[in-house]
């Protein structure tokens, strides 16, 4: 038997959009499988993974929570992407808003204001943004590969806030935990339902998408986007900007990953931790193929995304899951909505070995 | 005929999701007969040439090869046959010598110096003489040419299949490949010769089978044809000629070039050289020259694909132009179709309608940066149906066009902007007969309302139909430009192979290897 790879005549229109439907359900079918091998009686570990997290007021809150910087830097990265700019960075680039954001609280600490949350947001996306701007510089003068540097520079941006909070940022009173201060309530978000976490990040976030959305399907600069991801020649042809285009697409990233790290700080965390983030800047990634780089479809693949991190946390809890089952739900949905778009695309033809002419 | 035919096809049929290429075909060729296939662009001759020659496999039908039914499985099977092809697009590594690309095709060993000498003595017997150290790059396309039919006369093929050969070929160069084919054939090597050049055809010919919309529409000896009868056969319908009546019109300089110089940015790429030009408003110039002599070059500088280091030595509408890009030059009345559509001229994934806004977007489509959608559709209608474009509506994607249907959208994209300078590449390339003819009358239309268009095209008879002055390219350096009416197409011929004053044959024309003059003395 030879298994060949042939392209499809005619790829189906309606698949595209089917496909992380299927990717969703073969993830959550072979995650049953495991859940079986590991012993555990499969809907019993269905319900507690996928039902039980959010069965409350308090569960929805906490899904709201995990989503609203998935879907935030899932849009920013999807600008970028429609245009084949591949910012790989938001990790790094939600750390430094973070970083940034934070500093103005533990500045502002012994003041109150309304000042204080505004600036912190603001400075959140300025820290996001310089640090994208590093790859959008290097990419524009000198050709280099943003995957790459985008990449690289997560891991100095996660080092360099875990130094900062080891050393001048920790909180002097801190028994030398490696912790910022307690940040005052002037520069915590206001929690919006009683008896939840919610906070009011989840509306920035919203507006985020909304406003991805008008720029990426209403907006002239978001139409040149797409016409040079999906047509570099013809985005030459027309005479658009591709070096601005590039620097738009990278900016975006880290303007959202800024303000989605400096929301982390400014709602559930509170303070400036070394580590501030479960990898949201790499499951927005997985959130923005899965919603098909459109907004809407990033705002429900989003909840996707924080339901597997909660379901994760449940079953570490309730059923004595190692915690890489998370991980091992994000990959195994990438997995599947990459399978399920190259078989849109191509088909597999099962045949006997060619006879040899002769 | 008591002969056993070489080839017989009987009922072949080969169907394609979307479309059937080919309809229950019938055709029957003699040893040593140059028969000619002959059909508009998608009419189904390349799929029933890949059929032959074992790249697809039909659906149904017979192929009877010296009265015996085969079934190829693949083109090396082909070649087994003794089946060659010389395909319309070369496959040949530019770094490798002609020999060593020889060798890549070769089935079995064969020692490098040997395989040069037959190279060499091929070549000379045939009249295509080629030097088989040369490396591929350093080759003008006719001598590329050459490479792909020596590969095939190699293997000592009693059938040769020919795929639009003349395409890329001088008026002269055309002459010595039909010496070339005349030759084989009285050697007995049957030749399948596809095309949709009537003149050609009648000329070389045997015998044709006329092919429209995958299906045989009729036989014919074409020495007994005209070309009316044959074109009937082919689109139906009669050949359509375009109306010319021109007004006279005193235009001002529309597109000025001085002195253009710019080094190939690519590897393998042509340099220009000290080229100028001029197109006034009321008129077309034509830019005559066998491809790859550095219209792509010229195009991509003119267009502002790519800028120049003087601003000056580009010229629209008495502005400098040098350093501004397409976005801006459009904004000065520029227009340019290129010569790719699909990923240049147009966005694949995108429809028709945002397909407009892509460069019409200045009219009217953009308001305080957001998109007016109905304005784009708006503009799509009206080219639709002014251009006669075939497609179910305005919202499909562009990729559901035929190849002249986009053409014709993307030219009328274009004009619709009422451009004072229009630049079009290869208008009618790969475009049938009817789409062609509302292209080049758009072109002429354009001109008529004063107007300046220049037009980049391979084929001769397009440049004497619709041009006013044309000049030649060769090599980099462009000539000075002659009046349509005072020239013939023996003289660009000529001048295509460099020799006009200033031209690259005639600076220095003891520096030119012995394979161009060749080439050039061949009348």
């Amino acid at each position: 038997m030879f298994v060949r790879i042939e392209p499809r005549q005619e790829p189906s229109k309606a698949m595209k959009y089917m496909s992380p439907l299927i990717a969703a359900i073969l993830m959550l079918i072979s995650g049953l499988i495991i859940f079986t091998l590991l012993g555990k009686d499969p809907v019993e570990a269905f319900h507690a993974f996928f039902v039980e997290p959010i069965n409350d007021m308090y569960g929805i809150g906490e899904l709201f929570i995990k989503a609203s910087p998935l879907m935030l830097i899932g849009t920013g990265l999807a600008i970028g992407f429609r245009a084949s700019i591949w910012n790989i960075g938001a990790e790094g680039q939600l750390a430094i808003g973070a970083l940034f954001g934070g500093y103005i609280a533990i500045v502002f600490n012994e003041s109150s204001g309304f000042f204080i949350l505004p600036l912190m947001i603001l400075s959140g996306a300025v820290g996001g943004m310089a640090w994208a701007s590093i790859p959008a510089f290097l990419k524009t003068v000198f050709n280099a590969n943003e995957i790459l540097v985008t990449l690289m520079l997560n891991y100095v941006a996660i080092l360099l806030l875990a130094l900062l909070v080891h050393g001048p940022l920790r909180d002097p009173d801190g028994y030398g935990f490696p912790q910022s201060v307690l940040f005052s309530d002037s520069a915590i978000l206001p929690i919006l339902i009683d008896g939840t976490r919610l906070h009011f990040g989840v509306f920035i976030a919203l507006a985020g998408v909304v406003i991805g959305w008008i720029f990426l399907l209403k907006s002239f600069t978001g139409f040149q986007m797409q016409v040079a991801g999906l047509a570099q020649k013809a985005a030459s042809y027309a005479g658009f900007e591709y070096k601005k285009l590039i620097w738009i697409g990278l900016l975006s990233g880290g303007l959202t990953a800024g303000i989605a790290g400096c929301l982390e700080i400014a709602g559930p965390i509170g303070q400036l931790l070394p580590s501030v983030s479960p990898g949201y800047g790499y499951a927005a990634i997985i959130v923005a193929f899965v919603g098909r780089l459109h907004p809407g479809g990033i705002f429900l693949s989003s909840l996707l995304m924080a339901l597997l991190y909660l379901g994760g946390e449940s079953g570490q809890m309730n059923l004595d899951l190692p915690s890489a089952v998370t991980g091992i739900f994000q990959g195994l949905l990438l997995f599947y909505l990459l399978a399920a778009d190259f078989l849109i695309n191509y088909r597999l033809r099962f045949s006997a070995p060619q006879q040899e002419v002769n | 005929m008591t002969e056993t035919p070489r080839l017989q096809l009987k009922g072949m049929t080969k169907i394609y999701p979307s479309v059937i290429a080919n309809d229950s075909i019938d055709m029957t060729i003699a040893p040593g007969e140059i028969h000619a296939v002959l059909g508009e662009n998608g009419a189904g001759k390349s799929t029933l040439m890949k059929a032959i020659y074992g790249v697809v496999k039909p659906d149904r039908g017979q192929i009877l090869w010296n009265g015996e039914v085969v079934s190829i499985q693949n083109p090396a099977h082909a070649r087994k046959l003794g089946i060659g092809m010389v395909f319309q697009h070369f496959s040949l590594f530019e770094t490798l010598t002609v020999t060593e690309n020889i060798a890549l095709a070769m089935d079995g060993y064969t020692s490098m110096d040997s395989l040069a000498r037959r190279i060499k003595e091929v070549s000379e017997e045939y009249g295509l003489p080629l030097d088989p150290g040369r490396l591929v790059h350093s080759l003008s396309v006719g001598l590329r040419q050459r490479v792909e039919i020596i590969r095939c006369l190699l293997q000592e093929p009693t059938l040769l299949i020919m795929d639009e050969p003349t395409s890329v070929l001088t008026p002269q160069a055309v002459r010595k490949m039909f010496e070339t084919l005349r030759r084989l054939a009285a050697e007995g090597c049957s030749i399948l010769y596809i095309s949709h050049k009537l003149d050609e055809i009648m000329e070389l010919c045997h015998s044709a089978t006329i092919i429209r919309g995958g299906k045989v529409t009729g036989y014919a000896i074409p020495a007994d044809e005209s070309p009316a009868s044959l074109a009937r056969m082919m689109i139906g319908k009669e050949l359509p000629v375009c109306s010319q009546d021109k007004p006279h019109i005193d235009g001002v300089e529309c597109l000025g070039v001085r002195n253009l110089s710019k080094p190939s940015s690519v590897q393998f790429g042509t340099d220009l050289k000290e080229i100028s030009l001029s197109v006034n408003g009321g008129e077309i110039l034509g830019v005559a020259g066998v491809s790859g002599n550095g219209q792509q070059e010229l195009l991509a500088l003119l267009s502002g694909e790519k800028v120049v280091a003087k601003n000056d030595s580009i010229v629209i509408c008495g502005e400098a132009v040098g350093h501004l890009n397409p976005d801006e030059r459009r904004n000065r009345g520029m227009g340019f179709v290129p010569e790719e559509r699909l990923g240049r001229g147009a966005v694949p994934g995108m429809s028709l309608s945002s397909n407009a806004i892509l460069t019409a977007h200045r009219h009217g489509m953009v308001q305080k940066g957001l998109l007016k959608y109905n304005k784009a559709a708006d503009f799509a209608k009206k080219c639709i149906s002014d251009f006669a474009v075939k497609c179910g509506s305005k919202d499909d994607p562009i990729t559901s066009l035929s190849g002249g249907n986009v053409q014709k959208y993307i030219t009328g994209r274009e004009i619709q902007q009422s451009p004072k300078l229009l630049i079009v590449s290869q208008p009618t390339w790969g475009v049938d007969v009817g789409a062609a003819n509302i292209i080049r009358q758009a072109m002429i239309d354009l001109r008529n309302n004063g107007s300046a268009v220049l037009v980049v095209s391979e084929e001769l008879d397009e440049l004497f139909e619709i041009c006013d002055r044309l000049i030649v390219i060769a090599e980099g350096c462009v000539s000075a430009s002659v009046n349509v009416t005072d020239t013939t197409k023996e003289d660009i011929g000529i001048m295509m192979s460099g020799m006009f004053p200033g031209g690259p044959a005639e600076e220095d024309s003891t520096a030119q290897d012995a394979s161009v003059n060749e080439e050039q003395h061949v009348c």
